[in-house]
């Protein structure tokens, strides 16, 4: 609320924990929010179209493309010989080319790009080129991978105790498999970058990318020069889920190239067709399990058997099935364990970060296992979950050795099965299922607890930039990036609440190489809390100045200074904020601050496995509810409830949107998405008329979405916790609540594999075999 | 090449077009109107959803020169006098967005629905939405947005 004219306003707008809406929703709603096609581009902009690989493995045998070249409209055409720096764009590894050179890996992997007036003639030149191939044998599946010891990292291990010794002594064991299918990001603007070139050989690139200096890198190495050649800008993306972590890099660079050798601006857009069959999507996985546990349910040992398709390069692979690893134990402790994953590599498009990057496959691994004891016990799956919770009793201990200290499982768990009535819902679903011979109902309630940091110890970083101007407002630069999540407003939210403006006075701007160097991707959950602490920093710099300023202006002590909603008090005298940075410039105090973090307590040595890799967990439980047709495998979420751990919220309308956006996607990706290859490893679902994300429609009729009451243990910003991907993993409830409404049906129907289309659960339910 | 004539947005625009021209691409490359959104270049995901003679239609699937004399809407040309129309302040209001990249066509779609179901039930919303893809959101703030904007237009 704002005071009258003589009246101080007794708050700030758009301080923390406010539900201020989205920064850009007012150029949303209006069609004005620029995205990189939107930008005005200069006279004489060229177009690029790649043209890609129509086979999965072979040599180049032949490629004439002097016809391409004397097409209508064509200006230039790029192949790996052009390049003049490195023929790369792996982020870890340098085995991701720009252009194949000699020999092609995966279908759909660029060859050569045209360059021409417009995409059309780009897209038609290209179709004249003559490619001859000498096929080689191509591995496709994670099955081949494994039987050919085809990798593209080394395996890993982890393991506590002797899980062999244990698993001999158990009173009962299982043994069984589950495969996890993989996802496409489907952010809705898809791949694009337009790069201009500049003075001197400068490079300035739009690129629609969630790491900006990991393009900047790229693109410099490809055009051999320094990284202080090249700018690469994002205002927005429209969608990023991981998909534009390190996807953005090849197109970005093609661009680059293309401007480079033309002196041209060059815009390279996919379309849809060409996004999906050229990106990486999240990685589908084996996992293998042999669980030994007691009569209760409680698990006393366990081998698994991870196996990631990563495709034909190694991309994030390293780290994508390392988070697998870490979360292969959900929220349940594991005495005896020994896990191993298998980084397969394929002949297929080199797969990626995808919200939850690793973590929802090994959980869904777990609770797969959890659902395949209780089904043996015959118990209720609540509470074998709940006979192997982390607990405080020495049962804390993760397998790679963090202790769990901010475990809030047993109560999260315990008050949504209260809120949400899961006992007496269990009930009317077995009443409901006994007088039901067509339509099953299941009922799942699982748990969620997810690793917050970067695994890679030095990404935990982030700087931002803040300028105060003499009439009072502000310009906030960091190295986060805006994809929809809300990162910028919750950032400016934190600097206003730190200097006590409206945030109506913070200039949020775009993510800028040139403004803020050596960033790390927004990924990992941790945009808020890292580009939060590093502008807080940079905020309290300025304000210490004031300060500082204020006391000697004013003659009190700084103790005296404090910063009032939209005015500052200095002993008996008050101005507006306005006012003091006007005195402040007149006076000389610079206006202007860089703000740092690094994220305190972390350490890992991946050798040992053993380690504090994260410095919180994020928590959460859903309940979900789903109906099946027995006849036709059809099925429905009918209700879920969720609660949900953001620390104390920074904004919770936006970790609202978090929370549903993730669960929904989650449930997209484990009962409806489904990645088809062709035996020549063709991707055959490569638009949405055949690859079905959800729709308005299918959403949960019901959808109860709360968030838990719980600061943040460790010292993050204003004690809040990452949201962004979390929520993910809620939906795993989804595909347990389907495995019962299975059951309800067929008792000795195996366990369901991912995604639990309805041809699999027909499939399934007509399958007496067991898991 | 042909020329086409038609009204965007109250103003009169004429152009001389490659015929195969799509409508959506005249909107954002001849007329520079870069609201309109192109997310799946095959009429599916409705990003593009524009207003021809007030029929929300993806301007993806449909030729310029078949909007020849026609009345076409954009999210640019919703506003009045610098106010926003319902149903865009309603998708503000109510967090209805969240990249954004979708909102445009979500927007358009959702005010043909609205003057077909001047009344429409939470079921009728998620069924006409449908066409339109949103990947961020999980739909429940367009659904309350929409339902809200029609309320307040007193359908």
């Amino acid at each position: 609320m704002r005071g009258g004219d003589d009246m101080p306003a007794a708050a700030i707008e758009g301080g923390v924990r406010q539900s201020v809406a989205h920064d850009s929703a007012p150029l949303h709603v209006s069609g004005r929010a620029r995205y990189v096609d939107d930008i005005p581009v200069p006279a004489g902009t060229l177009e690029a179209y790649i043209a890609q690989s129509d086979i999965a493995h072979g040599r180049i045998v032949r490629l004439d493309l002097s016809a391409v070249r004397a097409a209508p409209g064509v200006v230039d055409v790029l192949t790996a010989r052009d390049i003049p720096g490195r023929n790369n764009v792996g982020p870890v590894l340098a085995d991701d080319p720009v252009f194949a050179d000699g020999e092609v890996h995966f279908m759909g992997q660029p060859v050569f790009a045209v360059i021409a007036r417009d995409i059309a003639a780009a897209r038609a030149a290209a179709s004249r080129a003559v490619i001859e191939y000498e096929r080689l044998p191509a591995i496709l599946t994670v099955d081949e991978a494994l039987a050919a010891k085809s990798h593209v990292l080394e395996p890993a291990e982890m393991r506590r105790g002797d899980a062999a010794s244990a698993l001999k002594a158990a009173r009962h064991r299982l043994e069984g498999r589950i495969y996890i299918g993989g996802q496409d990001h489907f952010y809705l603007e898809g791949q694009v970058a337009l790069a201009i070139p500049g003075d001197g050989g400068d490079m300035l690139v739009h690129s629609s990318t969630q790491h900006p200096s990991e393009v900047q890198h790229l693109v410099a190495g490809v055009l051999g020069l320094a990284d202080h050649a090249v700018t690469v800008e994002v205002r927005r993306m429209g969608g990023g889920f991981g998909g534009k972590e390190t996807q953005p890099a090849l197109f970005a660079a093609i661009a680059a190239l293309g401007a480079w050798r033309t002196g041209c601006a060059v815009k390279l857009r996919l379309d849809r067709d060409d996004d999906m069959i050229m990106t990486g999507k999240r990685h589908d996985f084996r996992i293998d399990y042999d669980v030994g546990f007691d009569d209760t349910g409680r698990i006393v040992a366990l081998e698994l058997m991870q196996a990631a398709r990563c495709g034909y390069s190694a991309d994030l692979s390293g780290a994508i099935a390392d988070r697998a690893m870490f979360h292969a134990d959900n929220a349940y402790y594991l005495e005896n364990v020994h896990i191993t994953s298998y980084r397969c590599r394929t002949n297929t498009v080199s797969n990626t970060a995808f919200r939850g990057f690793g973590g929802p496959q090994g959980m869904v691994g777990m609770e797969r296992i959890i659902d395949h004891i209780a089904r043996h016990l015959n118990l209720d799956p609540l509470t074998v979950r709940r006979r192997n919770f982390y607990d405080r009793d020495g049962r804390d201990i993760t397998p790679y050795g963090m202790r769990v200290r901010d475990n809030v499982i047993r109560s999260i768990v315990d008050e949504l099965a209260e809120r949400a009535g899961y006992e007496r819902r269990r009930k009317e679903i077995e009443g409901f299922n006994a007088a039901s011979p067509v339509i099953k109902r299941g009922l799942a309630l699982t748990p969620v607890k997810f690793g917050i940091s970067f695994t890679t110890t030095h990404l935990n970083q982030a700087g931002a930039l803040l300028h105060l101007y003499a009439d009072g407002s502000l310009h906030l630069n960091h190295g986060g990036t805006e994809m929809g999540q809300g990162l910028f407003t919750k950032v400016a939210q934190i600097v206003a609440e730190e200097l006590q403006v409206d945030i109506g006075r913070i200039r949020i701007t775009a993510t800028n190489t040139g403004k803020v160097p050596n960033t790390s991707a927004t990924a990992a959950s941790s945009g808020s809390d890292l580009n939060g602490k590093a502008a807080q920093n940079a905020a309290r710099k300025i304000k210490g100045r004031l300060i500082d300023f204020a006391a000697r202006h004013f003659g009190c002590t700084a103790e005296q200074v404090r910063f009032l909603p939209n005015r500052v008090v200095a002993g008996n005298h008050a101005v507006s904020f306005d006012e003091l940075a006007n005195l402040a410039y007149l006076a000389r105090v610079p206006l202007s601050a860089t703000g740092f973090y690094r994220t305190p307590k972390i350490h890992y040595d991946r050798k040992a496995a053993r380690g504090r890799p994260f410095y919180y967990f994020a928590y959460g439980a859903a309940i979900s509810e789903v109906e099946i047709d027995t006849l036709t495998g059809e099925n429905r979420v009918r209700r879920v409830d969720i609660l949900h751990d953001v620390g104390r919220s920074l904004n919770p309308a936006l970790d609202r949107g978090q929370i549903e956006g993730g669960f929904i996607q989650g449930m997209g990706w484990l009962t409806m998405e489904e990645l088809c290859w062709s035996d020549d490893g063709r991707l055959l679902t490569h638009a949405p008329s055949t690859y079905k994300i959800p729709a308005c429609g299918d959403r949960p009729d019901i959808l109860n979405i709360d968030l838990l009451d719980n600061e943040n243990s460790e010292n993050a910003v204003h004690r809040s916790k990452a949201v962004g991907e979390p929520p993910l993993m809620l939906a795993i409830s989804v595909l347990s609540a389907l495995n019962d409404a299975v059951a309800a049906a067929n008792p000795k129907a195996p366990l369901l594999d991912a995604p639990a289309t309805p041809e699999r659960i027909l499939m399934t339910l007509n399958d007496g075999g067991g898991c | 090449m042909p020329t086409v004539t038609m009204t965007v947005n109250g103003k009169q625009v004429s152009a001389d077009i490659d015929p195969r021209t799509l409508l959506a691409d005249f909107i954002r490359v001849n007329l520079d109107l870069t609201g309109t959104h192109i997310g799946c270049d095959t009429s599916q995901c409705g990003a593009c959803t524009i207003l021809v003679n007030g029929d929300a239609v993806k301007s993806c699937t449909m030729l310029a020169v078949q909007a020849d004399g026609a009345e076409v809407t954009t999210i640019e040309g919703l506003a009045e006098n610098g106010e926003m129309h319902p149903m865009q302040a309603a998708f503000k209001e109510h967090h209805g967005l969240q990249c954004g990249f979708c909102t445009p066509g979500m927007v358009m779609s959702a005010i043909d629905l609205v003057k077909r179901h001047p009344n429409p039930d939470e079921a009728t919303i998620r069924e006409e939405l449908d066409g339109n893809i949103c990947r961020c959101t999980g739909y429940h703030n367009i659904v309350k947005a929409v339902k809200a904007a029609a309320d307040a237009t007193g359908g």
